[in-house]
């Protein structure tokens, strides 16, 4: 009684992460002793060798203590094949920010001129049909081919992944600003331009920011398979690479912080979203 | 420049691409004139054509045939010259009540500052019975504030010609009225030259120096022009007391009701839509007028 429904949903989502815990907890404690004795031959194909004994699968105790081990160092590098998390997020922010704010600079201006000329719209519609449901990955090897850099090519896979949703978005937002608000304009005599950045760009800003959205999503789902494929740097190399280390405690630690990341990203575009949003 | 044609359509015509194949002529050779400081309301059913009449005078749809001219100039595109209230009020939600205003202000007047701008807009605003909202969005605004801004907007770029379209009906019997009031006494204040659409006969007696009745689509005629016989000094309230109102407002309604249908099987032999028949309908004088009434019908 009394409490608001965010207090109580925020106890039970506190109790549900307890109750997962200690299930998981007790789950890999007590498997390690109970499990039938594995064949060794066989636990060597499955990649779980080195762990004789004691469960492969990391409790959630394990999982906090390398968490805490990470962000006591989250920027350290000792080459290749060992950098600090933060760092490798940094990287991988880094090329998804770049894709992205290239998508953001066709996108929009394209979206506009599709969206205000119903011919261009047409013209371009089975284009943009046949090229939306393809991976972006299918594009990778292609990519690398002509780019002739993995760290472009993946820049560039995620422009492309980025590119549908704001470019959709956008011609729809503008082809669908009411006649009457681009009528206000014309009777005022204001030029073309300034309509389009008056009338047009507000009455569309939340259309093109539900595109923005889409977008910032896919990209960050897409870098992390986008780096797994090219290599080097990135949390997506970064989970590759641990799971070769059969650090599945690291591969845990790093979902975690995918997750987290993606909902950072999703939240700030949410917000600036909000801030565009007009009430009728 | 002639002042008794400051607005002239002449033989207008407007068609659109019937839904079936083809073409529909919502109105042909249509032909009216509206002096400068008049008020002229038109009458007519729906899809007749009114607001396609109102576009072309506002530069937002040229005519297929004919032309429309505005102070000796055929009129081209829209022009700052002519403010439009809309039916929907069309005000930009994003932006404040000043925001909408000043919007206009600036593109009267582009190179003003901000300042001046701001001034502008709030005197209009104040003018319009606003005071204190302009830093509300539309959405917060009832239906009849939000008319008024549209209609402090249009004042706002000091128009030569106001046009508006069904500006009240969206709006209920008591805001409806007060608007009515204020936008009568600011058109006689400044001596605007209007343009308006109406469906309410008797909105269209109080406002309306002239009123142009529309026959029913397609081929819409201009069927006659009813001057209204009422005196200028009129009030809302007084009105149905003048001997003349029942005159004008049961021809009005004759019309709506009867002949806007049945003008164009019975065409009077000697009408020519370059000059529809102007009337002007005034009470049958009564044999014995009442010695002491209150408003002595010689008055008109
Ligand atoms: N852009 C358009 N395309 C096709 N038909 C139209 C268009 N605008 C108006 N019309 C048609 O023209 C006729 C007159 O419309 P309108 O001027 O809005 O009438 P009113 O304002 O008198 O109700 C209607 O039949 C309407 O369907
Ligand atoms: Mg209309």
């Amino acid at each position: 009684m009394g409490a608001s429904v965010g207090l109580r949903a925020g106890i039970l989502s506190l109790a549900i992460l307890l109750i997962f815990g200690a299930a998981w907890h007790i789950a890999v404690s007590s498997g390690a002793s109970s499990g039938p004795a594995m064949d060794p031959e066989y636990a060597k194909l499955m990649g779980i060798t080195a762990t004789s004994g004691k469960s492969a699968m990391p409790g959630p105790l394990d999982i906090l203590a390398k968490l805490g081990e990470h962000l006591k160092r989250p920027f350290y590098d000792n080459g290749p094949n060992d950098k600090g998390l933060g760092l490798q997020l940094l990287y991988s922010l880094g090329r998804v920010g770049l894709g992205y704010f290239l998508a953001v600079l066709v996108a929009v201006p394209v979206g506009f001129v599709i969206g205000m000329f119903p011919v261009i719209y047409k013209a371009l519609d089975p284009f943009i049909q046949v090229l939306k449901p393809v991976s972006p990955l299918a594009w990778m090897p292609l990519a690398l081919y002509t780019i002739k850099d993995s760290g472009k090519s993946a820049i560039f896979v995620i422009f492309i992944c980025s590119l549908w949703p704001m470019l959709i978005n956008t011609a729809f937002g503008v082809a669908a600003v009411r006649k009457e608000w681009i009528n206000v304009a014309r009777t005022l005599e204001v030029s073309q331009w300034r309509q389009a950045l008056t009338v047009i760009l507000p009455a569309a800003a939340p259309t093109i920011l539900t595109g923005m959205r889409i977008s910032i999503g896919i990209a960050w789902l897409v870098i992390v398979a986008a780096e797994m494929l090219v290599g080097g740097t990135g949390i997506g190399y970064f989970v590759w690479n641990e799971w070769n280390n059969l650090s599945i405690a690291n591969v845990i630690v790093a979902i975690l912080l995918i997750g987290l990341v993606g909902m950072a990203l999703d939240l700030t575009l949410a917000r600036i979203q909000r801030r565009v949003t007009f009430p009728e | 420049m002639s002042d008794e044609k400051y607005i002239s359509i002449e033989g207008i015509s407007r068609q659109f691409a019937a839904p079936g194949g083809g073409k529909t002529t919502v109105f042909k050779d249509l032909w009216f004139s509206i002096p400068r400081g008049e008020f002229a309301c038109i009458i007519g059913h729906s899809g007749c054509g009114k607001t396609t009449v109102l576009n072309i005078l506002s530069g937002l749809e040229l005519p297929d045939e004919g032309v429309a001219i505005v102070a000796d100039k055929a009129i081209e595109g829209p022009s700052l010259d002519r403010a439009v209230i809309f039916q929907s009020h069309a005000l930009l939600p994003w932006r404040t009540v000043l925001g909408n205003v000043a919007y206009a202000v600036t593109s009267r007047w582009p190179k003003w500052g901000k300042a001046k701008v701001e001034e502008h807009a709030r005197a209009f605003i104040e003018k319009v019975g606003l005071k204190g909202s302009e830093l509300k969005k539309p959405s917060q605004l009832s239906g009849g504030m939000k008319q008024r801004v549209g209609i402090a907007r249009a004042l706002s770029i000091e128009p030569k010609m106001l046009l508006m379209d069904e500006p009240f009906s969206a709006l209920d019997a008591l805001t409806r009225g007060t608007l009515q009031d204020e936008v009568r006494r600011i058109c006689v204040e400044t001596g605007q030259t209007v343009f308006m659409i109406t469906h309410d006969v008797d909105e269209a007696i109080y406002l309306a120096d002239k009123i142009i009745l529309m026959t029913n689509g397609p081929e819409a005629l201009v069927a006659e022009i009813v001057e209204n016989p009422l005196p200028k000094d009129r009030t809302r309230e007084g009105m149905h007391k003048h001997p003349h109102y029942y005159a004008i407002r049961n021809h009005l309604i004759d019309f709506l009701v009867a002949r806007a249908k049945s003008f164009k099987s019975e065409i009077p032999a000697d009408y020519d839509p370059k000059r529809p028949p102007i009337v002007r309908p005034v009470a049958s004088p009564q044999p014995v007028p009442p010695p002491n009434s209150a408003n002595g019908t010689a008055a008109a």
